[in-house]
C-alpha cells in the first residue's frame, strides 16, 4: 500500500532550490525531445538557451521580453501570496495600454517631458482600475475572482479591438487596424544606440525594489503573507481583509497596466491588436517559478524569456517547431509542480498488511 | 618575391573562398504570421517557400511571429545569420521590415501586402485577388435561390472591401436582383468566429457563402447546411466536397522563385509588384461540376478574358451606395483608386465599419 502524508519541515534552502532543479529537469526532458524529434541535443540546446544571448543585441532583446513579464508577475505575487487569484493579468495589461495608448494619442504631436511620465501613470491607474473589477466583485458581491479576472481578459481585448478598429485607427492607414505611431515625446527613450532596450527597464527595477520593500518591510506586507498561510489567523488577528484584497489586486493591476504602456511606447510605438503576446499568462509560470520572491522573480523572468528567444533562434538554425518554446515553458512548470509535491508530502511505501488480505 | 607570392595566392584563394561561398551560402529567410499548418494564407507562403528550395536555394521559415514587438527581432536575426532575402508575409511586418532594412543594406526585403518602401532594399507585392472575386460573383449570381450571397469578411481595409465590391458587381452583372450580406469577424483567422458568422448568413437566407478569412470553418458550415461556398487562400475542396464551387489559391510560388534567383544572382531590383490571374499569383481551383457544364465554360471564358486583359473586374459604370457614380461608363478603376478603395458599390448591405 502507498501512503501519502504532508511533511512537517521543509528545508528553506530546498524550497529555492527546487525550480533550480526544474529547470534542469526541463534541459534533460528537451534534450530527449530534441533527440527523439532527429536533432541533436546538445547542438539544440545550445541554439535554444545560449545562441540567443552570445551578442550585445540578443541580451538587450532578453531584457526586453523579460521586463513586461517581471512586472506583471511581481504585480501577481502580491495577489497569489494573499490568496487572491487573479488570472487576468492579460486584460489589466491590455487595458493599462488602452488607457496609455489614448492618452498618447491625446499628446499626438505635443513635445515636452511631461508627456511620457503622464502616459506611463495613466497606464498604470488603466491597469489598476481594470483590477478593481474582480477584486470589488469579490469583496462586495462574493464573486469568483478567477473566473471574474479571466472573463474581463477577453472585455479588455474586444474594446481594444474595437478602438483600433474605429474610433482610434490611423485616419492614414487605410483602415487597417492600427492607431498611428505615437510622437517622439511618448516614447521610452532607448539606452543604447542599435538596441532596442529602454527606460522602461528602470520602471520594473524600481518596481522590484518597492514590492521588496512592502513585502518584507511593512505592515501591509506582513498582513498579505498572514492571509495567505490562513485566512482563519488573519481575521483572528483582525485584519480588514476587504481592504487588503483590494489593494492587493490594485498593485497587481497597475504592474500590468505598467508593462502594457511600456509594450506600447517601447518597442512598438503603437496600438494595435496584438500589443502582447500573452504575457499575462505567462507571467502566472513566472510568478511561481520565482518563489512569488521578488529576486526569484527576475531570475525568473528572465529564463522564461530566454524560452522564447531560444525558439525563434532555434527555428532559424535547426528548423525545430516553434511551438517548442511554449512546451519548454509547459515543461518547466510541471517539473516545478511536481518537484513542489515530494517537497511537500512523502510517499511512504507501507506493504500489505494481513488483515487487508 | 616568395613573400609576395604566397600573398597573391592567399588572396587568391581568399577571394575564391567568398566568392565561392555568396553563392552556396545564399539563403532565403521568411517570416509567418500563423503556423505552416493554417490550410490558408500561410500554409500557401510556405508552398511557395518549398518551391524556392526546389529550385536549389536554402530557405528558412519562422512560423507563428507576433505582429507586436517580436517581429522585428525575428527578422533582424534572420537578416544577422546571413540571409539575403527576407520575405516577411503579413501586414503587421510592414514597420519592423523597414526598420530593419536600414540597417541591413546589403539584405533584401520583400513585404507582402504593404505600403512602405523607405530604403532601396525593400520591395512590396500582393495579388490581385479581386479577380477571382469577380469569378466568385459570377458563378454566385448564377447559382443562387435566394438572391443571397452571404460574406465573412476580415478587417475593413481596401483589400478586403475590393473584393466585396467585384464580387458583387460580377454577381449584379448575371443576377441584378442579388444583395450582399456581410459579417464582419474582425479576425484573419478565428474558426469559432468563422463558423458563427457563416451560420449567422445561412439564418439569413444566404445560399452562397464565401470568405475572406483563412479556416476551413466556413466551408464546413456550408457543407452541413448544404449551401454554396467557397474556398479561400488554398484548395479547400477536400473540406466540403459537395459545397464548394472552387477555392481563390494565391500561389505565391513563381514570384517567390523568380525574386530568389535575381537575388542570388544580382539582379534584384525594388518593385511594387502587384499580379493576377495573368501572372497566376491567383489562380482557380478546379470548378465543381455540380454548376453544370455551360456555367463551368462561361467561367473559364471569364477566367480568360480577365487575365488577357479583355474584361476588367470595375468596368463602369459603378455607383456607391447612394448612387454617385463611381467610374464612368466605358472606363475602368485604375490602380490608385482600387488600392485605397474605402466605398461600398450598389447592392452592398450595410455600412462599412469605421
Amino acid at each position: 500500500m502507498i501512503k501519502i502524508e504532508k511533511r512537517n519541515d521543509v528545508s528553506p534552502s530546498i524550497y529555492f532550490l527546487t525550480p533550480i532543479l526544474a529547470i534542469f529537469l526541463t534541459l534533460f526532458g528537451g534534450g530527449i525531445i530534441f533527440y527523439v524529434l532527429g536533432f541533436n541535443p546538445i547542438e539544440a540546446l545550445k541554439f535554444f538557451f545560449i545562441t540567443p544571448i552570445s551578442d550585445l543585441y540578443g541580451f538587450s532583446e532578453l531584457l526586453i521580453k523579460a521586463t513586461p513579464l517581471c512586472l506583471i508577475a511581481i504585480g501577481l505575487s502580491f495577489c497569489f501570496k494573499s490568496n487572491n487569484w487573479n488570472i487576468g493579468a492579460e486584460g489589466q495589461l491590455i487595458f493599462g495600454g488602452i488607457v496609455g495608448g489614448g492618452v498618447a494619442l491625446l499628446f499626438y504631436g505635443h513635445d515636452g517631458f511631461y508627456v511620457l511620465p503622464i502616459i506611463i501613470l495613466s497606464g498604470a491607474i488603466g491597469g489598476m482600475i481594470f483590477a478593481m473589477i474582480p477584486a470589488i466583485l469579490k469583496t462586495y458581491f462574493n464573486t469568483n475572482e478567477i473566473l471574474v479576472s479571466l472573463m474581463l481578459v477577453y472585455v479588455a481585448k474586444l474594446l481594444l479591438d474595437y478602438l483600433v478598429v474605429g474610433p482610434w485607427s490611423n485616419p492614414e492607414g487605410f483602415n487597417f487596424p492600427e492607431t498611428r505611431q505615437f510622437s517622439e515625446s511618448a516614447r521610452m527613450p532607448i539606452l543604447f544606440d542599435g538596441l532596442r532596450i529602454h527606460a522602461g527597464i528602470f520602471i520594473t527595477l524600481i518596481t522590484v525594489f518597492l514590492s521588496w520593500l512592502i513585502l518584507y518591510k511593512t505592515y501591509l506586507g506582513f498582513q498579505i503573507k498572514v492571509s495567505g498561510l490562513s485566512l482563519k489567523t488573519a481575521k483572528y488577528a483582525g485584519y480588514k481583509g476587504k481592504t487588503m484584497i483590494i489593494i492587493v489586486f490594485m498593485i497587481s493591476g497597475a504592474c500590468a497596466g505598467l508593462a502594457g504602456v511600456g509594450e506600447i511606447t517601447g518597442p512598438i510605438g503603437q496600438l494595435h491588436r496584438n500589443i502582447s503576446p500573452d504575457y499575462g499568462f505567462t507571467a502566472i509560470i513566472v510568478a511561481f517559478l520565482g518563489r512569488l520572491n521578488p529576486v526569484g522573480i527576475i531570475f525568473a523572468s528572465l529564463i522564461v524569456a530566454l524560452t522564447y528567444l531560444g525558439a525563434e533562434t532555434a527555428q532559424i538554425f535547426l528548423q525545430v517547431p516553434k511551438y517548442t518554446g511554449q512546451v519548454f515553458q509547459g515543461m518547466i512548470l510541471f517539473f516545478l509542480l511536481g518537484s513542489d509535491y515530494l517537497l511537500f508530502f512523502k510517499i511512504k511505501f507501507l506493504g500489505l498488511k494481513k488483515n487487508e488480505l | 618575391m616568395y613573400k609576395n607570392f604566397l600573398r597573391y595566392i592567399i588572396s587568391v584563394l581568399f577571394l575564391l573562398g567568398v566568392s565561392g561561398q555568396a553563392n552556396a551560402d545564399f539563403k532565403v529567410g521568411f517570416v509567418y504570421v500563423g503556423p505552416t499548418g493554417d490550410h490558408g494564407w500561410t500554409y500557401q507562403h510556405d508552398e511557395g517557400r518549398k518551391a524556392v528550395e526546389a529550385a536549389g536555394i536554402k530557405t528558412t521559415y519562422v512560423e507563428s511571429v507576433p505582429e507586436g514587438a517580436d517581429a522585428e527581432r525575428v527578422i533582424r536575426q534572420l537578416a544577422q545569420s546571413g540571409h539575403d532575402l527576407i520575405f516577411t508575409t503579413s501586414f503587421g511586418y510592414m514597420d519592423p521590415t523597414n526598420k530593419v532594412a536600414k540597417d541591413f543594406p546589403n539584405v533584401k526585403f520583400e513585404h507582402a501586402t504593404g505600403y512602405k518602401r523607405e530604403h532601396s532594399n525593400v520591395s512590396t507585392y500582393s495579388a490581385r485577388f479581386y479577380e477571382g472575386r469577380t469569378l466568385l460573383g459570377h458563378m454566385a449570381g448564377k447559382m443562387t435561390k435566394t438572391n443571397v450571397i452571404g460574406y465573412i469578411a476580415s478587417f475593413p481595409i481596401p483589400e478586403v472591401i475590393r473584393g466585396i465590391n467585384a464580387m458583387t458587381l460580377a454577381a449584379q452583372k448575371v443576377n441584378p436582383d442579388i444583395k450582399t450580406k456581410i459579417v464582419w469577424v474582425f479576425t484573419w483567422y478565428d474558426p469559432g468566429k468563422e463558423s458563427e458568422a457563416a451560420q449567422a448568413l445561412i439564418d439569413q437566407g444566404a445560399d452562397v457563402i464565401m470568405q475572406h478569412t483563412d479556416s476551413t470553418a466556413p466551408v464546413q458550415v456550408a457543407e452541413k447546411a448544404g449551401v454554396w461556398s467557397f474556398g479561400q487562400a488554398s484548395d479547400m475542396q477536400r473540406f466540403a466536397p459537395k459545397s464548394i464551387l472552387t477555392s481563390i489559391i494565391d500561389d505565391w510560388a513563381p514570384y517567390y522563385v523568380e525574386r530568389s534567383i535575381a537575388a542570388r544572382d544580382g539582379t534584384w531590383k525594388q518593385q511594387d509588384t502587384w499580379h493576377g490571374l495573368k501572372e497566376g499569383m491567383v489562380a482557380m481551383a478546379p470548378y465543381n461540376s455540380a454548376m453544370g457544364s455551360d456555367l463551368v465554360k462561361e467561367v473559364e471564358q471569364l477566367q480568360k478574358d480577365l487575365a488577357s486583359g479583355k474584361t476588367h473586374s470595375f468596368t463602369g459604370p459603378i455607383y456607391d451606395q447612394k448612387g454617385n457614380i463611381l467610374v464612368a461608363e466605358g472606363s475602368v478603376a485604375d490602380d490608385g483608386m482600387l488600392a485605397g478603395m474605402n466605398v461600398y458599390v450598389k447592392g452592398v448591405e450595410g455600412d462599412i465599419p469605421q
